[in-house]
Parts: C-alpha cells; sequence; structure tokens
C-alpha cells in the first residue's frame, strides 16, 4: 500500500483551494482540516476523484454548536481513503441563517447523517431530497442539541453543580 | 357516433397494452412485529406479495444519548454505550474506553490490551450468534436458535465473572479494568473456546448447505460493493459484499496486529453471503480468543490496569488508609480531573460494522460533543433499495440479516 502523509493531503487541498481552507491542524495522527462552507461539495468532490487521495468513503457526518463563536454552526465530516488507508477531518462553519450544500449526490450515506445533522441542529442542507427530522418526533420545535437547552429542567434545585463541588 | 367509436379505440388501445388496473397495499411492518426483532416500522407498498417500495421510521428508542454524554463525566458515559449495540456491549464499552485513554495519551499495559481482546471477541461471537441464528428463525428453523442460545449465556457467565453484569456491561474502566479476573473467568473461558467449536459446527451443518436455507437466502437482498460502499456499509454487511474492509486491520487497535486471523470475504452480498461471513468471523473470533490467553499468560501476572492514578481509581483497601490515594479517589468520582482540550476520532470494529466515537473536548470534566457513529444507522438506510422488487417473506429475512439494532439505531 503506497503511503499518503497528512501533509501531502494538506498541500494538495491548499494548492487547489487555497484561501478557503481556513486553517488545519493534526491531532493523534488525524488532519483536520476547517474550510469555506461554501465550497464543502467542490472539496469533496476534489478528495473524491484525486488520483493521489481517493476520499471515497464517507465514515460520518455530525454537528457541531458553538454558541459564542461568530458562526456558531459546523458540519464535521469524517472521510477515510481505503486506497492509501488515511482518515480526514473537513469541517464548515455557519451563521444561524446560513445553509450548506448537501452531499447526497457524492454518498448515498449522506441523506440519514444530514437529517440527523439538521434533527438535533437545525442546520439546513440546500439541495437535500428529504431534509426531515429522523430521530426526534416531527412534533418537535426546537434543535435539542443546540447548547441553550439544558439537559434537565433547569428549575430543580437539586441537581445544581455546586452542590456536589464542581 | 363519433364519439363511441373514439371510446371504444381507446378501450382496445388500453387492452393492447396490457394495463390491467393495479392496485397496491399499503402494509403497516412494525413497530412491534414479532418478525422485525426490534422496534422498526417499516411502511411497504406492495403489490400482491412483492414490495414496490417502502418508507421507514426510525427513532422510537432516542434515548438522547449525545446530549446526555454532554453533562456526564467521562467514566459514566461507559453505561450509555451499554445501551447503543446491546446485543456486544463490551465492545462498545472497551471503544469508548480506548477514545478516552487516546485523549488522555494513557498507554495500556500489553496484558490489559490482550484482556480487552478475549472480551471483544466473546461479544462478537456473543453478537453474531443471535445475528446468525435469528436467520434461522426467520427462515422456519427454531430449533437451532434455542441449541446456540445456550452458548451465548455460557460467555454472558464469563462477563458475569468480569464484571457482575450479564446484558449492559458496563465491562473494564478507562485505563483497564476495575479488578483483576478471577481464576474462575479464565477457566470458564478455556472452557468456552473447547466446547463450543462442537456446537457451532453442528449448527452451521444444520443451515449452511440446507437446502431450504439456500433456497430463502441466495439472492436474496443482495447488494454491490459499489453500492454498499456509498451507502457507508462496514463490517460484515460490506464484506460481504466483497470489501475486505475491518477497522481492527485497518487501524489497529489494542494490539490487534499481535494476532494472526483471517479476514472471511463474501461475494455478491446477499443474505447467505452475510450468513457465511458472520460464521467464518465466529471461527476467527475462537482463534484470536486463543492467542489472547496464550499471550496473557506470557505477560506480567497480575497487571489488570494503567500507571495513571489521576484517572484509574485506586483500590479500596489504599482509599481507607492512605491520603494519596483517597484525594485521587475523591477527585476521579467527582469528576474533578480535567481532560485535555482536544478532538479525538477512534473507531473499533463493533458486532455490525465501524463504531466510531468522535469526541471534542473543551478542557472540562465532561465532553464538550459527543458523537457516536453507529454503523447500523449508516447502513439501515439501504434497506428500501434491497428489498424492493422482492416479496414480503424475503424482506424480513434481509433485515435479520443485516445485524440492525434497535438501540444503536436510534442512540
Amino acid at each position: 500500500m503506497a503511503i499518503l502523509e497528512n501533509n501531502t493531503v494538506l498541500e494538495k487541498l491548499k494548492e487547489k483551494f487555497g484561501a478557503y481552507i481556513i486553517s488545519s491542524e493534526e491531532q493523534y495522527g488525524m488532519l483536520s482540516v476547517t474550510a469555506d462552507s461554501a465550497f464543502n461539495i467542490d472539496i469533496l468532490k476534489f478528495l473524491w476523484e484525486d488520483k493521489d487521495l481517493e476520499f471515497r468513503f464517507l465514515t460520518d457526518i455530525c454537528g457541531i454548536h458553538y454558541p459564542n463563536s461568530p458562526q456558531p454552526f459546523g458540519v464535521i465530516y469524517h472521510l477515510h481513503s481505503f486506497k492509501y488507508n488515511v482518515r480526514l477531518r473537513l469541517k464548515c462553519f455557519i451563521t444561524e441563517e446560513q445553509s450548506i450544500s448537501t452531499a447526497t449526490m457524492i454518498y448515498a450515506s449522506a441523506n440519514w447523517m444530514e437529517r440527523e445533522t439538521y434533527d438535533f441542529f437545525g442546520i439546513i442542507f440546500s439541495g437535500h431530497p428529504n431534509l426531515k427530522r429522523i430521530l426526534n418526533m416531527d412534533e418537535l420545535t426546537v434543535f435539542p442539541m443546540r447548547k441553550q437547552y439544558p439537559l434537565e429542567d433547569p428549575n430543580r434545585v437539586d441537581k445544581k453543580d455546586y452542590y456536589f463541588g464542581r | 357516433m363519433q364519439q363511441d367509436t373514439q371510446l371504444t379505440e381507446g378501450i382496445d388501445k388500453d387492452l393492447i397494452v396490457g394495463e390491467p388496473e393495479v392496485e397496491y397495499t399499503t402494509l403497516n411492518l412494525g413497530p412491534t412485529h414479532p418478525a422485525t426483532h426490534g422496534i422498526f416500522q417499516n411502511i411497504l407498498k406492495m403489490d400482491g406479495e412483492k414490495i414496490i417500495s417502502s418508507e421507514q421510521t426510525v427513532g422510537y428508542i432516542h434515548r438522547a444519548f449525545e446530549k446526555i454524554a454532554e453533562h456526564r463525566p467521562f467514566y459514566q458515559i461507559t453505561t450509555l454505550t451499554d445501551r447503543l449495540n446491546y446485543c456486544s456491549s463490551p465492545i462498545n464499552n472497551m471503544g469508548w474506553h480506548m477514545t478516552v485513554e487516546k485523549l488522555l495519551n494513557i498507554e495500556i499495559p500489553k496484558r490489559v490490551q490482550y484482556m480487552r481482546v478475549v472480551i471483544m471477541e466473546l461479544a462478537r461471537i456473543a453478537d453474531h450468534i443471535i445475528c446468525n441464528s435469528v436467520l434461522g428463525v426467520d427462515t422456519g428453523a427454531l430449533t437451532g436458535f434455542l441449541y446456540v442460545f445456550q452458548e451465548r449465556e455460557k460467555i454472558y457467565d464469563i462477563f458475569e465473572q468480569i464484571c457482575g453484569a450479564r446484558l449492559t456491561t458496563n465491562i473494564g474502566r478507562v485505563g483497564g479494568f476495575e479488578r483483576e479476573w478471577p481464576e474462575k473467568a479464565f477457566q470458564l473461558t478455556e472452557k468456552f473456546i473447547k466446547e463450543f467449536p462442537k456446537v457451532w459446527k453442528e449448527f452451521e451443518g444444520l443451515l449452511a448447505r440446507n437446502r431450504i436455507f439456500m433456497d430463502r437466502t441466495i439472492g436474496v437482498g443482495a447488494i454491490s460493493a459499489e453500492r454498499a460502499l456509498s451507502y457507508g456499509f462496514t463490517g460484515p454487511n460490506l464484506r460481504a459484499a466483497g470489501v475486505d474492509y475491518d477497522v481492527r486491520v485497518m487501524t489497529s487497535y489494542s494490539s490487534y496486529e499481535d494476532f494472526t486471523f483471517d479476514i472471511p470475504v463474501g461475494e455478491n452480498g446477499d443474505t447467505y453471503d452475510r450468513f457465511m461471513v458472520l460464521n467464518g468471523e465466529i471461527w476467527e473470533s475462537l482463534k484470536i480468543i486463543r492467542q489472547a490467553l496464550d499471550k496473557i499468560k506470557q505477560e506480567p501476572q497480575g497487571v489488570y490496569r494503567a500507571d495513571a492514578p489521576n484517572v484509574v481509581l485506586p483500590p479500596k483497601e489504599e482509599v481507607y488508609n492512605n491520603m494519596e490515594a483517597l484525594i485521587y479517589h475523591f477527585k476521579i468520582v467527582m469528576g474533578e480531573v480535567d481532560a485535555p482540550v482536544g478532538e479525538v476520532y477512534h473507531a473499533v470494529e463493533g458486532g455490525n460494522g465501524e463504531l466510531g466515537f468522535y469526541l471534542v473536548s473543551d478542557g472540562g470534566r465532561t465532553p464538550y460533543r459527543l458523537h457516536f457513529r453507529r454503523p447500523c444507522f449508516i447502513y439501515y438506510q439501504a434497506y428500501p433499495e434491497m428489498i424492493s422488487g422482492s416479496l414480503l417473506s424475503d424482506a424480513v429475512v434481509t433485515l435479520s440479516s443485516l445485524n440492525v439494532i434497535a438501540g444503536e439505531l436510534d442512540a
């Protein structure tokens, strides 16, 4: 099996997309790239098509919420190149009003993963064939994984962290 | 007169094209249908016995694990992972421990890694026993199921010796195990791998070349390697389609690279291939357990956890007599040991595919975000494509061979 270094992946991405690659870091051996959300599909397609990369397996899509950030909602793709056995994390951040393009035309598996992300974070995937709630009930009016929603009834007085020395 | 001719012409044309009036039936399979083995709802559009299309509903047992996990210290999340794929809880537990260990950079002694391998492979066997024997039930063979289920109980006896629980095990801790395995656990494992092959051979003999079983499963619910990859298949279902992707080999963890084993691979991706791949994996798991037990004997005895005092609970007798141990005990239990800032993705080969943990830590006592990559949630969406055009009875067999576990599907 030919060896593909994380640096090579990053260089290729930077060469192709330049300033749209906002930042990158390597943690615990996995390269993590943050990119402009408008180019998510272009980047995914490039990663799929490039002969020296071939990131063709979509391991996972999930959302994340940083309420204090100017772009609070993140979509995180985990990709895997079976040919070179390298994993890659791609992050795209958006504001609450923005939407992000769907990856369903590249990977059939993106369908439910994007629905799940929408269901919990309210992130709109434009062009998705069937963007509706999947795990929560349809009548739910909120997106429960957003940080402003507490896990338990906030009026309870017996579960405050400071009672436990935290 | 003119009109009449037109009318007749129209009718004649229809008759020549040969389109009799078609009436579709809507059939509600599930959510609690006995043939689906879990809470799955499929609304099927049927033409007689044939499925035209289907619409899935998931989420009946959604329990918001990812939200709960954001409010729990790391060691309390293990019990949540138990309830994902409850047919192989120990694999989920170990996967979670290893994710946290990766974040905290804890080095695990070899002996503990081998002990984990034994646990995970036993869990894999238990998982595959259920899947394959239930597939037998769905094709009309109840006896084999009842016969091999006794063996699953024996695996659970081993888990019980190690951690006290059988199904939702919460086995092990971050950094190793909570205590040394009792001698009985080793004895039971030895006994199991000695006696189980005979039983499984017999079960295999009942189904693998059984004409009725083959007729019911060959070519049923097939999926090509290309579609399987696009649908994010992993684990035995992907291997049945002919792709030899196994997390244990590709991104090895817990010293799987020290073991010699084969990866069974199918060809057509149909129900029969899935059955045979699971079957083959059971034999490989037995090989791995044998090797692991031998390796455990060669390692320094009595080592059952890592040397990481700020993560691993000290022994109880020290807590009562030693100030330092008491402080550590208190800090760990109260969740006052902060994790480093970082992001980890760790994957293990679960019973039905790549079980991934994506953990984002902001340096606090709880994860900032934890996402479970649940294999069957991802591949179950291929189900309508796999069953469209097949018979209802084939759809039931396909669902059962896919090894979709409701707890994992709905998180």
